[in-house]
């Protein structure tokens, strides 16, 4: 009986599940995967699926990295193994590429996500617009990447799909203009301005301040490519995927003062200059550590505490001595970069480090040959002297006697007795400049842009969520400041680079007759330090060849000509600081600096009219016939 | 019996060595193509690492060139398979005009490689620096040459600058010297006798040197490469 009541019970359960369609019972909806009906019918969901593509845009220079700061001589690398930054005798021709595989599987997947979105029926119209916006915002400031680094690229908007028959020629597109991408660029961000928040406070989606101050720069870019590319002919090709001719430049140019214009005069909401703290130098630092109430950042990497996206830019490159790690002090601002910072009465001038007959200057204290400059440099800078956190740093290279020999060591804070002492004295600072000793300041500085001072920022298990700035007021007024100079507006620019400057403690003002190319050249390489810029101004400028010549640079070059655009700039000088022992003469204690290539410097940046268009690697164009080779290489 | 299989093992490890010796692995490629940029008979001489060349070869389904460059003495090596290939120099590169297609498109020169070839690569300089003589003399190096235009038609370019350097080792450059003077295409009065003159100043570490490499660079407006003389060792 039991049996059977077994038996039967197998039998009807069977029976029920086989009665079930085989195309119902195949098609059992996954619990783990969203298909694209759901994944976009709710905003947060969407919202994160935009974090992902946030989250792969690409930058040249970023905290992420302290390398990607490192090179152009503005700065010594002080980490052993990367010492070959100022070894090699300029760069390859693949130098600054990216991985074109991934970076066209990051646009299909922008392009998958319009067509996705703008197909959904679950979102209301205004999330719809504004999420459509910020991806096309995503794309079109990656090509922007693209496009700074290579040129004209094939310009994909819609997802490729292949027929898998066997033949993907129809899938290969060949580059475009170099100014088609420009176009495509403004065109965009006109496209997207109005459907994006006007809203000041939105730092890490794109806003209308974001797509404006893209435009902006995008616009300048093409325009100073088109009026200075004429003067290198040779970087160009015939398709017109590198070079734009030179009768583009003044349309390039009123479209990037217009669009800086509009930010400035408030249409994407209450951008303004960071002006929060009284001490100048104090405020330029915090324009870049200031997350809560910034008005200057417009578009930001964002980094978060305890989420997994910090990073270690503080611990890379804090003074060492005392650091939070037994580490820091990668990034070494080179006296190139150091002596570019104005004096106060807008003049250029070296420091004072001889007097007129060659005889060393003493100073009473370390601060005193860096005052009356730039505030910025103190900003941007950590000069021996000054403190972080509260604590000063320890940079000085030793005892100099009254007959001019050195008393120093080759650890931080050795110790040696002094002639006529009895007992051992420190003779080199703890924070160095040792050379050849990694992580201590060897060109007698520290970097202290985006050096975070808050506890734990600098200990591995912490890190530091400081954002990375990508678009910042200061760089619009800038941008404006120099198209409207290449326009002809020499007031209007003067107007712009009066307001950063006096930021910056420059309260002269600059007349319209004052503003040259030379001085727009400057102001972006000071206030713009260590965030990206002097590497794609200088391309698009054309100067990159005349500043990197690959010549080696004497102390005479060194010192002539500050603030000249074409300056050569192949090699990182130092400074080091000296104290003074003679006991009983008036300068006994002082301090004396003295200008030193370290002896790694062996290389000298050179950079090739191939340099200016990266190469596309030879399995690129295998695969793709179509696109053409850079000029040059 | 545990020996037998010991044995077993062995003998088969060894066979399979063997095997993928045999199967595996190409022959290294051991024929060399060598050369020298030459015009008429005259090397030309170039800056180390700065002028590269590429050779194709056929038949692989792949378009990446093998790719060197020349060395200072304007020569050239490069260990291949034996094979066809073409040799040609990228575009913009070298101090010297190289036959275009069209434009910006450089032509190649067949070659077929079989056993050590030699191929001189006939090229025209914008110009050539003729007669370098050097002098050592109170711790100046002098030098004193002339400059031959050869590129005279539409093509024709200026010199931009012309330059003495001397260098503590062979390798002599902008990049590489302990000293240089340059001067520019335009303060020069007569091709036919220019001089220039530099001081020597050993760095601390090689003092007790007694000698110098030098050379002369010209440098052509537009022209990236620049065109050198023989290297000379100079004692004093």
């Amino acid at each position: 009986m039991k049996k059977l009541i077994i038996y039967l019970s197998l039998a009807a359960t069977t029976a029920i599940s086989s009665c079930k369609k085989d195309k119902d019972f195949i098609n059992v909806q996954p619990l783990s995967i969203l298909d694209n009906e759901q994944a976009f019918s709710d905003p947060a969901q969407v919202l994160s699926i935009l974090a992902n593509l946030y989250n792969r845009q690409m930058d040249f220079s970023t905290v992420k990295d302290w390398a990607t700061m490192a090179d152009f001589s503005e700065s010594f690398p002080s980490e052993n193994g990367r010492v070959n930054i100022v070894q090699r005798n300029g760069w390859g021709y693949g130098e600054w590429g990216f991985n074109w595989f991934d970076a066209y599987a990051y646009m299909r997947e922008l392009n998958l996500f319009l067509q996705r979105c703008a197909a959904a029926p679950a979102l209301t119209e205004g999330d719809k617009k504004r999420f459509l916006a910020e991806a096309r915002f995503l794309r079109a400031n990656y090509y922007f990447e693209m496009t700074k680094r290579v040129g004209g690229v094939p310009l994909i908007t819609e997802p490729l799909i292949y027929d898998l028959k066997g033949d993907p020629t129809y899938l290969q597109h060949a580059r475009a203009k170099e100014s088609e991408m420009y176009d495509f660029i403004i065109s965009e961000a006109e496209a997207i301005k109005d459907d994006l928040p006007a809203n000041a406070t939105e730092k890490s989606r794109a806003s209308k301040g974001a797509a404006l101050a893209m435009e902006a720069r995008a616009a300048l870019y093409a325009g100073s490519i088109a009026k200075y590319g004429a003067s290198t002919p040779q970087v160009s090709l015939p398709g017109g995927e590198v070079g734009i001719p030179a009768s583009m430049a003044n349309d390039y140019y009123t479209k990037a003062l217009t669009a800086a214009k509009a930010i400035i005069d408030g249409e994407a909401g209450g951008y303004a200059l960071y002006k929060l703290k009284p001490d100048l130098a104090e405020n330029f630092a915090s324009v870049f550590l200031d997350k809560a109430s910034n008005p200057e950042s417009i578009f930001i990497e964002d980094f978060k505490l305890k989420s997994g996206k910090v990073h270690y830019f503080t611990g890379w490159n804090q003074p060492r001595y005392g650091a939070e790690e037994e580490e820091g002090g990668r990034i070494n601002p080179s006296l190139n970069l150091v002596e570019a910072f104005e004096k106060l009465d807008n003049t250029f001038a070296p420091l004072p480090v001889k007097d007129g007959s060659g005889n060393p200057i003493f100073y009473n204290n370390l601060t005193e040959i860096f005052s009356g400059r730039d505030a910025r440099l103190a900003g941007t800078v950590i000069t021996p002297g000054s403190t972080f956190k509260g604590r000063a740093v320890d940079i000085w290279a030793g005892y100099q006697l009254a007959d001019g020999t050195i008393v120093t060591g080759d650890d931080r804070g050795a110790q040696k007795t002094l002639p006529g002492g009895t007992t051992p004295v420190q003779v080199v600072g703890f924070d160095g400049p040792v050379p050849g000793k990694e992580f201590t300041a060897q060109s007698g500085f520290y970097i202290r842009k985006y050096l975070d001072p808050t506890p734990g920022a600098g200990s591995r298990g912490t890190n530091s969520e400081v954002p990375f700035q990508r678009y910042r007021y200061a760089e619009v007024l800038l941008n404006a400041a120099e198209a409207a100079f290449e326009l002809g507006q020499a007031g209007v620019a003067a107007d712009y680079m009066n307001q950063v400057r006096a930021r910056a403690g420059l309260t002269i003002p600059l007349a319209a007759g004052d503003i040259t190319f030379d001085r727009i050249v400057h102001e972006r390489r000071v206030e713009l330090a260590f965030e990206g810029h002097i590497f794609f101004d200088m391309k698009r400028w054309r100067l990159a060849t005349k500043r990197w010549d690959g010549n080696k640079m004497t102390e005479a070059d060194l010192l002539a000509n500050i603030g000249d655009a074409e300056k050569r700039s192949t090699q990182p000088y130092s400074l080091w600081p000296y104290k003074y022992y003679n006991p009983g003469n008036p300068n006994h204690e002082k301090w004396l600096y003295k200008i030193v290539l370290l002896p790694s410097v062996t290389g000298a940046n050179n950079f090739q009219l191939g340099n200016y268009y990266t190469f596309i690697g030879d399995d690129v164009r295998a695969n793709n016939p179509k696109i053409v080779r850079q000029p040059n290489q | 019996m545990k020996n037998l299989f010991k044995h077993i093992t062995i003998a088969a490890l060894a066979g399979m060595l063997f095997l993928s010796c045999k199967k595996d692995n190409y022959e290294a490629p051991s024929s060399m193509l060598s050369g020298a940029l030459l015009y008429v008979k005259d090397t030309v001489f170039v800056e180390y690492d700065r002028v590269p060349y590429q050779l194709f070869q056929y038949g692989f389904g792949k378009v990446g060139p093998i790719g060197s460059s020349f060395k200072q003495d304007g020569t050239y090596s490069s260990l291949l398979f034996d094979g066809d290939y073409k040799f040609t120099i990228p575009g913009g590169q070298g101090p010297f005009r190289w036959k275009e297609l069209s434009a910006g498109t450089p032509d190649s020169i067949a070659v077929t490689v079989k056993g050590n070839t030699s191929l001189n690569i006939d090229v025209t300089p914008y110009y050539m620096i003729r007669g370098a003589q050097f002098n050592v003399s109170g711790g100046k190096t002098q030098a004193s040459f002339s400059i031959e235009k050869i590129i005279t038609d539409a093509d024709a370019k200026n010199i931009e600058r012309v330059t003495l350097y001397i260098n503590k080792t062979q390798f002599v450059s902008g990049a590489n010297n302990i000293g240089s003077a340059s001067i520019n295409g335009g303060d020069i009065s007569d091709l036919s006798s220019v001089n220039l003159e530099v001081n020597i100043e050993m760095p601390a570490n090689q003092a007790t040197q007694s000698y110098v490499f030098a050379r002369i660079g010209l440098k052509i407006e537009g022209i990236e490469d620049m065109i050198f003389s023989r290297i000379q060792r100079l004692d004093f």
